[in-house]
């Protein structure tokens, strides 16, 4: 088959078809997998939950409250509180930082009724891999005062030993630690937020 | 031209990384670990097939003066189906090459094989230079990621070589990204050029 001479008109119909096809194509795509995208971005949270809570039993998203303002104009924090029965057993608070050294980290943090945090889950990062990167498992460690897990905020002080505070730095990566555990305690002021609104009520 | 020499064309006479030095961001940029090297890889290898078959099939229904934009609408369509395709079903994958997917749409390694291949050849033809390039490229990154992943921790694929302390952290960071790819360039020409 000849190619079409480049005039206008052919131009204009051969875009305007091709940008047509294109678009439908993709609204069609984009009606399909629209369910399985929230049901995987929800699932992704529903599991980060289960990971930073104790047991529990209800459906936390469905309680969830957006309650800590970083300031004006920031994006909420999220508390998902979890029951079992009707007891408080505590809640996971979703929050970020922009201090860390590139770009946004998301964290969850789970804490137990008294404030004791019983977990976390780095949800997304751009740290330097092999350093700020290793956020996820280095808080976790056993050697030394790394851990922040069984520590309550109220009562440890959650900086860097560099600042005076109760937690080892991932070495070498003091920026991304400082941010790590600054986003924890403002999740942890989100979380006092809400048990005072809670015992109020 | 058979097809086999198609084929064989992209993956070692014109291996797009290697050879052409095509799409070096992504290449630089996801190379990471080679999991990601191969996933980039072979996302990229998606879309190419896709993208060659059908600017193919389209070739004489395009006027020339327009042939590029009809291009890229055709490319960034398929790199959106792929992205929704990742975001639905493999969430993992997708968080950890982020931008990069979106990405794929400017990778001149797609465009350049549109332009330079499909826009001249049968649909069938154009299928295996997609096969044929995508591998080269898939080939290229899992082998770059794997030098990197090893150099840097120890590990490949995940699965830990020697500890991890022994590792030289300037390869998992973009400085290492730039002296494995010249290295293994250098290598790849000289094997090309004995064999």
């Amino acid at each position: 088959m000849k190619k079409l001479a480049s005039t206008l008109p052919n131009m204009i119909i051969s875009l305007g078809v091709i940008t047509i096809v294109a678009a439908s194509l993709l609204a069609w795509a984009h009606s399909v997998t629209a369910e399985p995208i929230a049901q995987a971005e929800k699932q992704t949270r529903v599991d980060a939950i289960k990971d930073v809570l104790p047991a529990f039993d209800n459906d936390p998203l469905a309680n969830a409250t957006e309650i800590y303002q970083l300031g004006e104009g920031n994006a909420p924090f999220t508390v998902y509180p979890a029951y079992e029965g009707d007891k408080f057993v505590g809640a996971a608070v979703e929050g970020y930082t922009t201090n860390g050294f590139s770009g946004e980290i998301k964290i969850m943090y789970g804490f137990d009724a008294e404030g004791i945090v019983s977990g976390f889950q780095v949800l997304s990062h751009a740290e330097t891999p092999g350093l700020g990167a290793k956020m996820n498992e280095w808080f976790r460690m056993e050697e030394g005062n790394r851990s922040v897990l069984g520590k309550n905020p109220a009562v440890v002080n959650m900086t860097v030993a560099k600042d005076g505070g109760a937690i080892d730095a991932i070495t070498a990566a003091t920026i991304s630690s400082r941010a790590f555990l600054g986003a924890l305690r403002d999740c942890f002021q989100a979380f006092e937020t809400y048990k005072k609104d809670l015992n109020n009520e | 031209m058979n097809k086999l020499r198609i084929l064989t064309n992209g993956i070692v006479a014109e291996n797009p990384t290697f050879v052409l030095l095509l799409g070096m961001c992504p290449t630089l940029g996801t190379t990471g670990s080679a999991m990601n090297g191969m996933s980039m890889g072979l996302a990229t290898t998606g879309v190419l097939i896709c993208s060659n078959m059908a600017i193919s099939a389209i070739k004489s229904l395009v006027p020339d003066k327009v042939r590029i934009p009809a291009y890229i609408v055709v490319i960034a369509t398929f790199v959106t189906l792929l992205q929704m395709i990742m975001q639905a079903y493999l969430p993992a994958l997708n968080a950890s090459l982020g931008l990069f997917i979106p990405l794929i749409v400017v990778n001149c390694i797609v465009l350049g094989r549109a332009e330079a291949f499909a826009s001249r050849h049968s649909v069938g033809d154009s299928l295996f230079d997609g096969i044929g390039i995508g591998l080269g490229f898939t080939i290229a990154l899992t082998l770059l990621g794997a030098v990197r992943e090893i150099l840097g921790t120890g590990c490949v694929f995940g699965a830990q070589i020697y500890p991890e302390t022994f590792g030289s952290l300037v390869f998992v960071l973009a400085p290492g990204a730039f002296i494995a790819l010249g290295f293994l360039v250098a290598l790849f020409n000289y094997i090309r050029k004995r064999s």
